[in-house]
């Protein structure tokens, strides 16, 4: 008999092994904490927190002043309109991705890689670099105003309105979108789809009750990912909505930057992140594993 | 049936003009400031003829400099140490069990999701009371610069490299360093001949994402720099709400150019993986 076989060799073994990983986690662990949680921690504590006179923040005396704030009229028509222009992008994005993915996903693989790369490449780009481009195509006499010009349709005048913004927003993440969705109909059991024609479905039957479903992942993922930071926006309204389409993400740098309210800033954070989080969860309870 | 036919027929006709609708859609925006670029005219959406003066400018302009060579460096240093202690993160929740694992998976998770204005003010807050609990304890003041953007960027990034590297580690079998252990190789021996040429193509791909948002990164970056620390998003972003001007294209391709490269090579790096988004 070795000592090789013993279940105390077994279970130091195991408990080495828990060691070592421990150990290889723990310093991406503590940067986590200390850089990220910690942060994490002390804008809730500041979102109960008081504004003096001043600007100052007074941390002593919780209350939840700032949250009342958050039914002001000025507060809540930027909350809404920022809901609404998420949700209108999301779905806009939606539409346009769908189709897209479907073809891309049902092309001959050297087509389709090809044709991933083109989407990846968007993907990648510098974000900043793309919204300003959108403020060059849309500026007064740019491109796209002398394009409507010439065809008889007038100026286009809507840099530095909502429809801008979306624009720019959909622009900035619609690679959000395609790529889970793609990755979910890629990966779709085909016979099934083929099962229910066979059993004399329609295309829309089969669409409605097949082939979407099992899409459906994926159509969760790209939504989440496209909701949630065109709702925590702030680069694109600031070069494409300009002063007129406050954002809660403008909302919140102004808070910080030049109304130094401090606590209101970071109710409307705390407030912002507790809607992504309901979105994650709800997402990875639905069964969804990866974003 | 023929003229289900048809509907087929159309119905992938719609699916494939949708497609280079959407291909549009992408690339003309990029295209036509590219151009622009290279436009002899002082407003940035006209064409006047070619020249290069706008990338003279470029090359000239001391503050657009400075604030390139500050990105580099923030990127350079934060991408260094977010793939160490993203891929360790990595092997740790791939390879191991171990308490508090679950709560770890979690906070790794999170940082992707957070929008970038809340990490943002995450960071402005928690470096002003960073400065002020250390300025209180010990005395010590410093301020905010390029080492604090250095650690916010370090924050998000360990989280997508290590999302990269784990999507390759579950793909790979655990049997070749059991043979290479098996076979009396050293744990670090089975780490340096076995398991990392086997994960690198999602290190490099987790390195090459990290460069990436490192050098994309306006929000965050803002909120945690100081005077002396403006990178060059940053500062783009600064001159395009002073107004628009033909400079401000030629550093966009600039910039452009650095993502392209980078999409480049990470997509050379990660041709061995089948084709995941991150």
């Amino acid at each position: 008999m070795t000592a090789l076989a013993t279940p105390e060799f077994e279970k130091a073994n195991e408990k080495n092994k828990r060691r070592q990983g421990v150990l290889l986690a723990l310093p991406a662990y503590l940067y986590l904490v200390l850089f990220f949680a910690v942060p994490l921690g002390i804008v809730v504590v500041y979102s109960f927190a008081t504004r003096t006179s001043t600007g100052a923040t007074e941390l002593s005396g919780w209350n939840l002043d700032s949250y009342g704030r958050l039914g002001d009229e000025v507060v809540r028509t930027i909350l809404f309109r920022s809901l609404w222009l998420a949700i209108l992008t999301t779905a806009i994005c939606f539409v346009v991705a769908y189709p897209f993915s479907y073809f891309l996903a049902t092309r001959k693989p050297l087509t389709r890689n090809l044709m991933l790369v083109g989407v990846l490449i968007p993907f990648w780009s510098n974000f900043l670099v793309r919204n300003y481009a959108w403020r060059v195509l849309l500026g007064n006499d740019g491109p796209v105003s002398q394009l409507t010009e010439a065809v008889g349709l007038g100026e286009t005048r809507i840099l530095f309105t909502p429809v801008a913004v979306v624009l720019g927003l959909v622009y900035g993440f619609l690679p959000f979108m395609i790529l889970p969705m793609y990755a979910a109909i890629e990966r779709m059991d085909w016979s099934l789809i083929e099962a229910s024609r066979d059993l004399g479905a329609t295309g829309w039957q089969t669409f409605r009750n097949v082939t979407f479903p099992l899409s459906r992942p994926g159509v969760t993922a790209g939504s989440i990912l496209v909701f949630i930071p065109s709702l925590g926006a702030f680069v694109t309204p600031e070069i494409l909505g300009g002063g007129r389409t406050t954002l809660l993400g403008s909302f919140i740098v102004s808070q910080f930057l030049t109304a130094r309210n401090w606590p209101a800033g970071a109710a409307v954070s705390t407030v912002l992140m507790i809607v992504m989080l309901i979105a994650t969860i709800s997402y990875f309870r639905s069964g969804g594993r990866t974003l | 049936m023929s003229s289900n036919k048809q509907l087929k027929g159309a119905a992938k006709n719609v699916l494939g003009f949708n497609a280079i609708l959407v291909y549009i859609f992408f690339y003309a925006p990029i295209a036509l400031l590219v151009l622009f670029s290279f436009s002899d005219d002082d407003l940035v959406g006209r064409w006047g003829g070619f020249t290069l003066r706008w990338y003279e400018a470029f090359a000239d302009n001391e503050q657009v400099q400075s604030a390139l060579t500050i990105s580099i460096r923030v990127a350079v240093v934060s991408t260094l140490v977010s793939v160490v202690l993203g891929t360790m993160a990595a092997l740790a929740l791939e390879r191991y069990r171990f308490r508090g694992n679950t709560f770890f998976d979690a906070l790794l998770y999170l940082p992707v999701i957070v929008p970038d204005v809340t990490m943002a003010v995450m960071m402005l807050l928690f470096f002003a009371a960073g400065r002020d609990l250390l300025d209180a304890l010990f005395g010590i003041s410093f301020a905010k610069g390029v080492a604090t953007v250095t650690l916010s960027h370090i924050a998000f990034s360990i989280s997508f490299v290590s999302i990269v590297v784990r999507a390759r580690i579950s793909g790979m079998s655990q049997r070749l360093e059991e043979a290479a252990q098996d076979l009396y190789a050293t744990r670090f021996q089975s780490f340096r001949y076995v398991t990392l040429p086997l994960i690198l193509p999602g290190v490099v791909g987790g390195a090459l994402l990290s460069l990436t948002l490192s050098l994309d990164d306006v929000v965050i970056t803002q909120f945690a720099a100081g005077p002396g620390s403006t990178t060059l998003p940053v500062f783009v972003f600064g001159l395009i709400r002073r107004g628009v001007t033909p400079l401000i294209n030629a550093v966009s391709v600039v910039m452009l150019a650095i993502s392209v490269v980078l999409v480049v090579l990470s997509l050379v790096a990660q041709r061995a993986r089948d084709g995941s988004a991150l």
